[in-house]
């Protein structure tokens, strides 16, 4: 068996420099991104940052302004949609509506003068990778929604594509067969190990399924990494807010990397830049960071506090805390129920903070 | 994660790429196409009346002498005021009419709605000259029903107006029966559950939710009766109107000059009331959610007696219209003998051999369905589903909006000075079949785009980037997917196109050879010649094919519609 040309730690898709203005609007202002071959990786981003359009361009049928694109060490920038090598699914399902799920399926079979019987074997293997073995006779109105988005990426698989793109797969699906379907979705991205780029606005579907994350503002790449980095190191204030629940705290630095958030000094911080004293920053931490009620009390970042609101989640509850050595500011934590009632925290009730060196992050 | 480097630097200035890619090229290519098509068959005609309205006889350059000229003559004067007041009572009877009409179909629980609805749109069959001849035979000198008019002729504004009322009250209807269709029954329960009369409700919902949809009417029925010809021609007697001015000018007196300057009159109000029938169509797009619920009326017995008195009434006249044309094709000779005969067929039409022009106006119509449906939905299909080339999208999109308000004659008129100028090289279409079957797609072009784009929006924008994905041209899914799914919409389109160009007249007038004679011409000229009894034969079979082909339609796509179109079928069915 030959060698690949590309070797194996080559990315397989190779995005440099890709810019693409809608009149005044900067939808994409140079981004740059390696893929590499196997993986899934998600853009992650609020809406109109560009993720969808970077996806478009990706699959040709956007134009890029500027800025080349390379897949499997072939450069793709200069060719139309039709000579790619991928296969889409997008939020509509786009199933075509008059034709059977097995004519949906062959569809791009049909074209390549694939043999009829090897035609109908791929198929039927498709249907039965995605679960639905006995579908092929119907038409896509007679499935439900998840149904549907599954025939939509067997027909993305049919050809067998070098790359599977796929736009907010899960948006249009209620939230039970959302969480089926994602679970569905990446244990097949494994087993056919097709490198994959996911366009999703919703956190948890990019943190639960992808192996980076890729999130993206105004048309930039804040942070590309694993979910376990974008959710525990973010690398900007934008990440830290938009992935996950953070408190920000206004403090002042006090060089040493020591840093004063009303009376209280707190310690430093791992990892942090160096900052000229008397620079106002701005700290992140978690809130299920917070120690409370913590054995720790000889440590410095220690504060006591006092609850002010409760609001019930269910198995978690959200708890509101004012730190009267810390000019007032007041810091979400989350706790399970079953702690909230072992300490007894009610609205008024007085506790101690602890807040880990740590998990502490400062943030431009 | 090195091998997820980003890079963090401006991306190096590269050139634009520029795709090169063959289905992109066919798609533009095509549109390309379709934009000479309209600006030839379309603008260069329009120019060139204004070119013609400013020269002389000779071909010199007059500047605005000719308008001058005309605005000086009094025959302007009373041609131009008679149209409007024509125009203005038609439109004051027509639009209120209709929308009692629609509001009984709509609101009311009368029976035999269906039935109502199907006679009500007859007239839509019938060349226009059908009421007029039809209102000769029940008012005319010789009428049945003469002594209702105390007096007063039927020749003139009063048989004009009937005769017009007649003829666009099914485009009246449909465009009110939209209107009021849109209702949310959500609305009505909410002014319900607040104790609001249904006086009340009506001011407050009804109207203001429907009164696009009247504002729309009265102006596609001012339009009509602007420019129609063919109505005043029969039964206009001496009143003048401008569309009669220009048939003169142009065929009697050979003036082109000057029928270029009365056609330009003419196409004034149009395009105003269509301009700002636009204006308003703009704004009641957010009137509109696309979750209403329908409204579902609930019997009243007073209000349902009344709505199914007053439909009984309009259905009835509109059948003795119809009844009356087809009557007087059948008998000796009216009101003399009205015995059962087929002479008008058989001497008048078949003897004289005047029925070459149905058969001629038969062959047009199947032309023009098939040319225009394939134009029109190509067209509409390449705007809306593939991409680049903006430019060239506006253009199209906006030629395809001017045919409404461009009023046939005028259209017609601007044919021969185009065609028919010698050093157009197109000047061989001039006096041949192709000439008529273009004018008419033409003509009928709006409001089949807009029925060919209303459809096309309703499928997924994907089909075709997925169709990219899998290596399909969008030409393969366009007959694959696109045009089965819209099957609906295409026939409708033929359909449309069919009936429009068994009856057109204002438009061919100009335009026809004596090889090339329509049905509708024929009947103006059995008219003229005071052959009414073969005219009514004429357009009665007219009618007949048009209804023939609406029952072959209906039973078409009820057929395919089960073939092809199973998925339409809920699951288990």
């Amino acid at each position: 068996m030959p060698e690949p040309v590309a070797s194996a730690s080559a990315p397989f898709l190779a995005l440099d420099g890709v810019v693409k203005r809608f009149g005044r609007f900067t939808a994409l202002a140079g981004v740059s991104l390696d893929v590499p071959r196997g993986s899934l990786v998600t853009f992650l981003g609020p809406s109109g940052c560009g993720k969808t359009t970077l996806l478009r361009i990706i699959a040709g049928l956007e134009t890029q302004d500027a800025g080349r694109i390379v897949q499997d060490g072939r450069d793709i920038s200069r060719l139309p949609a039709i000579k790619r090598d991928y296969g889409i699914v997008f939020q509509s399902y786009a199933l075509f509506p008059n034709l059977t799920i097995f004519d949906n399926v062959a569809y791009g079979l049909v074209n390549r003068r694939a043999g009829r019987a090897q035609m109908r074997a791929r198929v039927t293997e498709l249907l039965k990778l995605v679960g639905l073995p006995d579908a092929a006779a119907k038409y896509p109105g007679q499935l439900s929604g998840g149904q549907q988005q599954r025939i939509a990426l067997a027909r993305a698989l049919a050809t067998a594509p070098g790359l599977l793109l796929l736009d907010e797969p899960l948006s249009a699906l209620d939230a039970l067969e959302r969480v089926r379907l994602r679970g569905e979705i990446r244990a097949l991205q494994q087993r056919l190990s097709v490198t994959t780029v996911m366009v999703t606005h919703d956190q948890e579907e990019a943190l639960s399924m992808a192996d980076h994350v890729v999130v993206m503002n105004q048309g930039r790449i804040e942070q590309v990494g694993t979910p376990q980095q974008v959710y525990r190191e973010p690398a900007t204030a934008f990440v830290a807010d938009f992935v996950g629940k953070v408190n920000v705290l206004a403090a002042v630095a006090e060089g040493d990397g020591r840093f004063r958030v009303g009376e209280m000094m707190l310690d430093a911080l791992a990892g942090t830049p160096p900052v000229a004293r008397g620079t106002p920053v701005k700290l992140y931490l978690r809130p299920e960071d917070v120690v409370v009620n913590g054995a720790a009390t000889e440590h410095r970042n220690h504060a006591s506090a006092q609850v002010q609101k409760v609001e019930f989640l269910g198995a978690f509850c959200l708890v509101t805390v004012c730190i009267a050595t810390a000019a007032g500011q007041s810091l979400v934590v989350t706790l399970s129920r079953h702690s909230l009632d072992r300490m007894g925290l009610g609205e008024g009730a007085a506790l101690s903070v602890g807040l880990p060196p740590e998990c502490m992050r400062l943030l431009a | 994660m090195a091998s997820l480097a980003q890079g963090a630097q401006p991306a190096p200035v590269t050139t634009a790429p520029r795709i090169v890619d063959g289905q992109r090229r066919l798609a533009l290519g095509l549109l390309l196409l379709t934009c000479t098509a309209l600006v030839v068959f379309l603008l260069a005609p329009l120019v060139a009346i204004l070119a013609k309205s400013l020269e002389d006889k000779a071909g010199a350059f007059v500047g605005l002498a000719n308008f001058t000229d005309y605005l000086r003559s009094p025959s302007l004067a009373q041609s131009a005021h008679n149209t409007l007041l024509v125009a203005l009572v038609v439109t004051a009877v027509t639009v209120p009419m209709a929308f009692v009409f629609a509001y009984a179909l709509t609101r009311s629980c009368m029976p035999a709605k269906g039935l109502f609805r199907l006679i009500a749109l007859t007239p839509i069959l019938a060349p226009s000259m059908l009421a007029a001849i039809s209102f000769i035979q029940w008012f005319g000198n010789q009428g049945a029903l003469k002594k209702l008019l105390f007096g007063n002729t039927v020749y003139g504004p009063i048989g004009i107006v009937i005769s017009s009322i007649y003829a666009i009250f099914p485009h009246a209807l449909m465009i009110v029966l939209t209107a009021l269709l849109l209702a949310d029954r959500r609305l009505y329960e909410a002014a319900e559950s607040l104790g609001t009369s249904r006086a009340r409700q009506f001011f407050t919902i009804t109207l203001p939710s429907a009164r696009y949809g009247l504002v729309s009417a009265a102006m596609v029925v001012f339009s009509y009766t602007v420019s129609d010809f063919g109505i005043p021609k029969v039964i206009g007697g001496n009143y003048h109107v401008l569309a009669i001015d220009i048939y003169q000018q142009v065929i009697g007196q050979q003036n082109f000059n000057r029928g270029a300057v009365i056609g330009l009159f003419l196409l004034v109000p149009v395009v105003v009331a269509f301009a700002i029938d636009w204006r308003m169509q703009g704004r009641a797009q957010s009137q509109f959610s696309a979750r209403a619920v329908p409204y579902v009326p609930r019997p009243a017995r007073g209000f349902d007696l009344a709505m199914l008195a007053y439909c009984t009434l309009v259905c009835l006249v509109m059948l003795a219209v119809l009844g009356m044309a087809v009557f007087t094709s059948f008998i000796k000779l009216w009101p003399y003998d009205l015995s059962f005969s087929l002479r008008h067929y058989v001497f008048g039409l078949i003897d004289g051999g005047v029925i070459d022009s149905y058969f001629n106006s038969l062959q047009m119509a199947l032309l023009a369905a098939a040319t225009g449906t394939v134009l029109v939905f190509g067209t509409a299909y390449l705007l809306e589903k593939t991409r680049g080339a903006g430019a060239l999208r506006g253009t199209i999109r906006f030629l395809a909006a001017i045919p409404m308000a461009v009023p046939g004659m005028v259209l017609g008129l601007g044919y021969i000075f185009f065609f028919n100028a010698p050093g157009n090289p197109l000047n061989g279409l001039y006096g041949g079949m192709t000439i008529l079957v273009l004018s008419t797609v033409i003509h009928y072009y709006t409001s089949s785009h807009l029925t060919a784009i209303t459809a096309l929006k309703a499928l997924d924008n994907e089909f075709e980037a997925v169709s990219a994905s899998l290596k399909v041209s969008f030409y393969k899914t366009f007959a694959r997917v696109t045009v089965p799914v819209c099957l609906p919409a295409v026939l409708d389109i033929a359909r449309y196109y069919f009936i429009n160009a068994m009856v057109t007249l204002s438009a061919v007038i100009f335009l026809y050879s004596p090889d090339t004679k329509l049905a509708s011409v024929a009947i103006v000229n059995l008219d003229e010649a005071g052959e009414i009894g073969p005219a009514a034969a004429m357009a009665t079979l007219i009618v007949a094919t048009s209804l023939a082909v609406c029952l072959a339609y209906a039973l078409v796509t009820r057929l395919l519609l089960r073939r092809t179109q199973a998925w339409r079928l809920p699951a288990g069915s």
